[in-house]
């Protein structure tokens, strides 16, 4: 598999012949050509490139972190990170029988307050449609905000969860992560909140290093004994 | 830069040129990737004595919203000389010049960015020329290329440009300052290498039919040399071991 991978840039000449074009590439001719920087991954019959650059684009059923930024008298506006406003619309939060005289929206969510939401629809046509009614979602009452590269949320998840389960374990903190690449870390003692904060910075920035998973492991562990 | 000499030999009878190079030999071109931690994608390069910077932002909410369009999104391109990128105070005003070679930097990266999939956004590409010294154009293409794959825009290809000229009835490949004022042609080239396109062809000067196939061939060939260092650039930043 290992020499089935490549480092591309826009342009390269990823492969020829009769692959199925899939993520970050595009089909030319008869060759598949990567349109990011990137890895690209041949599989049996498609091609694909993982970016390392590049904003977050929504899609459905993704988790994200928003912040509220404003509020019509029938919605809210969420910041998702992304070139679009996350679009919240006040009869998920308040039912079927919401009503704008009665209901005040900023009594349930406020500007600068975090939410973490699910994208519950978006096209080419429109905003994405954000929603919150869904167990583990809705308002973030405490933890800190971390961002990081969208593109680098795999790899903080890590295989089945590997990587986040060992951050929480060691650290004792709950960690929320947005596939926008917002992060939110609580935890009860400060020691274990910045420990987790460090360790998910960390992976922000050596997630192209191969052996991170041991790398974090010795930053959690050797900070025990001290 | 003083006064220059008055009768500088542009090519001398040993196909040497004014600054020393051989015809078919590119000025010195360093080329960084990233840099600029505010923008979303960032380059920085020198080519010869230019110096330029280049920051992108987006895709991002376009305003005034009058230009979006629900189709795609949109590249806007701002090409900029500072004040003291010249020998004389430029005004920091946008000039007529560099309207236009905004415009034509915008036209040259149209065709390999990807923008149809961030419908009502927009894509920034802030050229900043820091010095100045003939072929900027050239420079601040490539440069705006480079910085547009950082900040993670899809594109079809990279856009590599240099320039060709004739001097002294000789045709040469990037063409600097001295040569570009008492030369007798300069053709900038754009040239997407991997998809073999041009993006990018102007011409100020006279050529004969022979001599404008000539030119093409040499700058295309320049192209490719440019696009090889974009490369590097790109792998440096992104796949090298900088300090790991």
């Amino acid at each position: 598999m290992a020499d089935r991978r490549k480092y591309v840039i826009p342009g390269d000449i990823v492969t020829s012949g009769p692959f199925r074009p899939e993520q970050n590439v595009i089909l030319e001719g008869n060759d598949i050509i990567s349109t990011a920087v990137g890895i690209s991954e041949i599989y049996e019959d498609s091609v694909k490139v993982i970016p390392l650059t590049g904003k977050y684009l929504p899609k459905i059923n993704d988790l994200v972190i928003g912040k509220v930024v404003s509020h019509t008298s029938l919605s809210w506006e969420l910041d998702i990170n992304s070139c679009y406003i996350g679009f919240l619309p006040a009869m998920d939060v308040f039912g079927r029988d919401f009503s704008t005289h009665a209901d005040e929206l900023s009594s349930k969510l406020k500007t600068g307050d975090l939410v973490a939401a699910r994208i519950a629809n978006f096209d080419r046509t429109r905003d994405p449609l954000i929603t919150i009614s869904d167990r583990d979602l809705g308002k973030i009452d405490d933890g800190i905000l971390i961002k990081i590269s969208p593109n680098k949320v795999p790899r903080l998840i890590g295989k089945k969860g590997s990587m986040i389960q060992m951050i929480e374990m060691a650290t004792n903190a709950a960690v929320t992560i947005g596939q926008n690449g917002w992060v939110v870390v609580s935890c009860e003692t400060p020691k274990g909140l910045s420990k987790a904060k460090k360790a998910i910075e960390m992976v922000n920035e050596k997630a192209h290093i191969a052996n991170l998973t041991d790398l974090v492991k010795d930053m959690l562990d050797e900070k025990d004994e001290s | 830069m003083g006064g220059r000499d008055a009768n500088m030999v542009l090519l001398d009878k040993n196909g040497i040129r004014c600054d020393g190079r051989k015809v078919d030999e590119p000025r010195r071109i360093m080329i960084r990737a990233g840099g600029l931690k505010n923008a979303d994608g960032s380059a920085y390069i020198e080519f010869g004595d230019n110096k330029i910077l280049v920051g992108v932002f987006g895709p991002r909410d376009v305003h005034p919203k009058h230009m979006s369009n629900t189709d795609t999104g949109i590249l806007r391109v701002r090409y900029h000389m500072e004040p003291f990128s010249v020998g004389e105070r430029k005004n920091p005003a946008p000039s007529r010049r560099e309207i236009e070679i905004s415009k034509v930097i915008k036209e040259a990266l149209e065709p390999a960015v990807m923008l149809e999939k961030f419908p009502r956004t927009a894509v920034d590409v802030f050229i900043e020329v820091l010095q100045a010294d003939g072929g900027t154009r050239c420079a601040a293409l490539t440069a705006a290329s480079v910085a547009l794959a950082d900040a993670g825009i899809p594109m079809r290809d990279m856009v590599a440009a240099i320039a060709a000229g004739k001097v002294a009835d000789t045709v040469i490949l990037d063409v600097n300052n001295e040569e570009d004022q008492a030369g007798q042609a300069d053709m900038p080239i754009g040239y997407m290498p991997s998809l073999k396109k041009i993006t990018l062809l102007q011409l100020d000067g006279v050529l004969t039919p022979e001599e404008f196939k000539k030119c093409v061939d040499v700058g295309v060939k320049g192209c490719e040399l440019v696009y090889e260092l974009q490369k590097k650039a790109l792998h440096d930043k992104y796949f090298g071991n900088r300090g790991d």
